[in-house]
């Protein structure tokens, strides 16, 4: 190298220099900033809880959201795996079984849903990304089935409360088929027995549409499936009004509002196509109404979702849209 | 006419990072003592070389001829003399033919074409001549020579020229600092290039981010008949197919050329490089780069002669205040990263880039999380994730029937996504399988 004017010059190593494929910039997406997110859209719901079923609901929360990531953690170890609750995934698995759970639930069920969850509805399928079920609907379905009578006593809402506890058990608003049991004021608020994540309209709405601002769901799946959801049961209201309740009282009661914007928008499991989700949002909103209406359970929304994740290959693979440029060639061909 | 551009689908907005050297005009380089020129700077057939070792050459002189028809010549940057015929580092790591040229200061003319001054009555087969002799090519970053783009087949004809001035790419000023400067020959190159297609207009695509660009050009584009369009900031707008729909409508076929849908598309320097070789008769030998990066001392854009080394670029930029993690040939998005500073700059080189540590932070790849960003970002609405398993799985044959061919390599979806997967790296891989299959196939 020959000395220049300004010996002060100085030039890159080139030993040093990296050589890897573009592009060379990355946007600084992440999936923990993703999951981070949710977990912030789930905040208004996680507060109501508290506030309408007291500490009892904050227990049932940490340990269904600290069993989730002990489960996952174990699994790795055991898997030899690196650890992975720093992705965040497990926490908002964690959270979404709680939000399924009673406030009354015992400390076994929560932790049996955690190992459930995270064991059978993510792990054994390879962990975060493979999963083809919702981990946390996956828990919760088989915890229904193993264990029906904890699952279905709910503790009456005791607004702020937070020290009272007692198992009240009522039927849940969409339990008792043709009478309402619940104003729609206190619905929308929250001021209802149920699951913590069911209660209150306002906070889940609120959450739905931060995600939807972030645009970390698609749009696509909650409109369809509370909009099928609603014209089922506004065309069977007006036909019968016996047989079910009007529209409003399926959108705020039950789990129809946590079901389409946080359950059935589970990347993982939900279409990744924009059409895609159209059909799937119509598929769980079809299935809900059938079995809230017709059906043996008074609430159909985790199963409809589990029904449609195992169609959700099948719907991606056939609503692949022709690329930009691709009728042209065609008609040349011809 | 100003019809309003239509919005491509997709496309991502990368931080642009052009105030760095947006605003500091054009210095010419200053003559080195030593240039050497990469022999094959265009795709298709490389130039057959006409010089040996020891021949005296003025600047401008030609190096090397057209080997057919999809090749252009090459010629001299200086006056000197040829001092080795060798290999030399080229833009993809591997060793690359070139010649080195020692100046011999006097840096004297010596083209081997006149100027066209009566170029308006010349004939156009006679004006797209002038551009294949002058080794014109796409100075945005192909290289693909400019003369065939101006020879469509009589059954596609052309009726829109675009002259692309988009430089989508973060960092880059190298085209806004030349529309801004020689928007007069800018224009003029347009209005060449479209006598040669025997078209009246020509539309200047130009991205909103460039407003002053956009102003001076619109002083002098009238006079020509030529319009400039403002297009929306964003990456890729400058990929040829989505600029040709951003501004016609036209959607040109997967594996198709623009001149499937009746366009011509010319980036903004080879425009100036076409002037330059009518007007001026002189061939194309120097280019105007942008050098710039965060860890430079002092980033700008330079007019540099082709054959330039990397190395003296960075010295004329101040050298850097830290070591970059990489150092690259173009853009952060689809530029080439280099391991050595021996490289020189050919008539493509829009940029030199060098990127801070901080930026190029090695990921690992994790699983696919079906989060969908990368199919909402993509140009050509293919769908990156799926694709991307199938090139895991070495299924290339799925691969080829989800549209992997389509893929512009604009690296959109891997910007974007959160798992930090090497989609366009599969993608690339994919396109490069499939198309030896096909060799295969065919030489059965």
């Amino acid at each position: 190298m020959s000395e220049v004017e300004t010996p002060t010059i100085k030039l890159p190593d080139p030993t040093l220099l990296i050589v890897s494929n573009s592009p060379h910039i990355r946007g600084g997406e992440t999936i923990s900033k993703i999951m981070v997110h949710v977990l912030v859209a789930l905040a208004p719901a996680v507060a109501a809880a508290i506030y309408f079923f007291g500490l009892a609901a904050l227990e049932v929360m940490l340990l269904c959201t600290f069993g989730c990531i002990a489960v996952e953690e174990i699994w790795n170890k055991c898997a030899g795996r690196k650890p992975t609750w720093k992705d965040g995934s497990a926490a908002l698995t964690g959270l979404l079984l709680a939000m399924n759970l009673s406030a009354g639930a015992p400390w076994w069920i929560c932790l049996l849903g955690a190992l459930l969850a995270i064991g059978l509805g993510k792990q054994i399928f390879g962990g975060l990304g493979f999963n083809p079920f919702n981990p946390a609907l996956v828990a919760r379905v088989a915890l229904l089935i193993g264990f029906p009578s904890f699952m279905t006593s709910w503790v009456a809402p005791q607004a702020g409360k937070f020290m009272a506890c007692d198992a009240l058990t009522g039927a849940t608003p969409l339990g008792a088929q043709g009478a309402a049991v619940a104003s729609l004021h206190d619905l929308f608020i929250g001021n209802v027995g149920g699951c913590l994540g069911e209660t209150s309209a306002i906070a889940l709405i609120i959450g739905g549409v931060y995600l939807l601002i972030k645009k970390l769901i698609k749009w696509q799946v909650p409109a369809a499936f509370i909009g099928t959801v609603v014209l089922i049961s506004a065309v069977v209201h007006l036909v019968n009004p016996e047989m079910t309740q009007p529209p409003l009282y399926h959108i705020l009661a039950g789990g129809l509002l946590i079901g389409a914007f946080f359950m059935a928008t589970d990347m993982v499991t939900s279409p990744m196509t924009a059409n895609g989700a159209l059909i799937f949002g119509f598929g769980c909103g079809l299935i809900t109404s059938v079995i809230r209406i017709w059906g043996g359970y008074p609430e159909g929304v985790s199963f409809s979702i589990l029904f449609m994740n195992a169609l959700t290959p099948l719907i991606d693979r056939s609503t692949i849209g022709k690329p930009f440029g691709y009728i042209r060639v065609k008609k040349e061909s011809e | 006419m100003s019809n309003k551009p239509r919005k491509f689908k997709g496309g991502v907005h990368p931080n642009d990072s052009k105030a760095l050297s947006a605003s500091s005009p054009v210095q010419d380089a200053p003559l080195l003592e030593k240039y050497t020129v990469i022999l094959h700077q265009n795709i298709g057939a490389p130039p057959e070389l006409l010089v040996k070792k020891g021949d005296a050459v003025k600047k401008g002189a030609l190096l090397a001829k057209a080997s057919g028809f999809v090749s252009v010549p090459l010629h001299a940057p200086t006056s000197g003399t040829v001092t080795a015929i060798d290999k030399c580092p080229g833009p993809t790591g591997i060793s690359v033919p070139s010649v080195e040229i020692t100046a011999d200061g006097e840096d004297e003319w010596g083209s081997p074409f006149e100027p066209m001054a009566d170029w308006q009555n010349a004939e156009p087969a006679d004006l797209k001549q002038r551009v294949w002799d002058a080794g014109v090519v796409g100075m945005g970053g192909a290289g693909f020579p400019s003369h065939v783009k101006l020879s469509p087949p009589p059954e596609k004809p052309i009726d829109t020229l675009i002259l692309n001035g988009a430089e989508c790419e973060p960092y880059l000023t190298a085209d806004h600092r030349l529309m801004l400067e020689q928007a007069e020959e800018v224009v003029l190159g347009a209005a060449i290039l479209a006598r040669i297609l025997g078209l009246k207009t020509a539309v200047i695509g130009v991205e909103n981010n460039k407003l002053d660009a956009i102003e001076a050009l619109k002083k002098v584009a009238a006079n020509h008949n030529v319009t400039v369009q403002g297009l929306s900031v964003n990456y890729p707008q400058g990929a040829e197919k989505q600029l040709i729909y951003a501004l016609t409508g036209r959607e040109v076929p997967i594996g198709g050329l623009p001149m499937a849908v009746g366009c011509v598309v010319q980036n903004v320097a080879s425009a100036v490089a076409v002037a330059d070789a009518v007007v001026m008769g002189r061939p194309s030998i120097e280019r105007i780069t942008t050098v710039t990066g965060e860890p430079l001392v002092n980033p700008g854009n330079w007019r540099f002669r082709i054959g330039t080394p990397i190395s003296k670029a960075l010295e004329l930029a101040g050298g850097v205040k830290v070591q970059p993690a990489k150092l690259l040939l173009g853009g952060p998005m689809m530029g080439f990263a280099q391991s050595s500073l021996d490289v020189t700059v050919m008539k493509n080189t829009s940029g030199i880039l060098l990127i801070p540590a901080e930026q190029v932070s090695q990921y690992t790849s994790e699983p696919c999380i079906r989060c969908g960003k990368c199919v909402t970002c993509c140009p050509m609405d293919i769908l990156p994730a799926t694709i991307s398993q199938a090139v895991e799985n070495e299924r290339f044959d799925l691969a080829a029937q989800l549209n992997v061919l389509a893929c512009i390599e604009c690296g959109s979806c891997s910007y974007v996504c959160p798992s930090h997967r090497p989609l366009n790296q599969h993608f690339k891989r994919a396109k490069a399988e499939i198309m030896a299959a096909r060799r295969k196939q065919q030489n059965k």
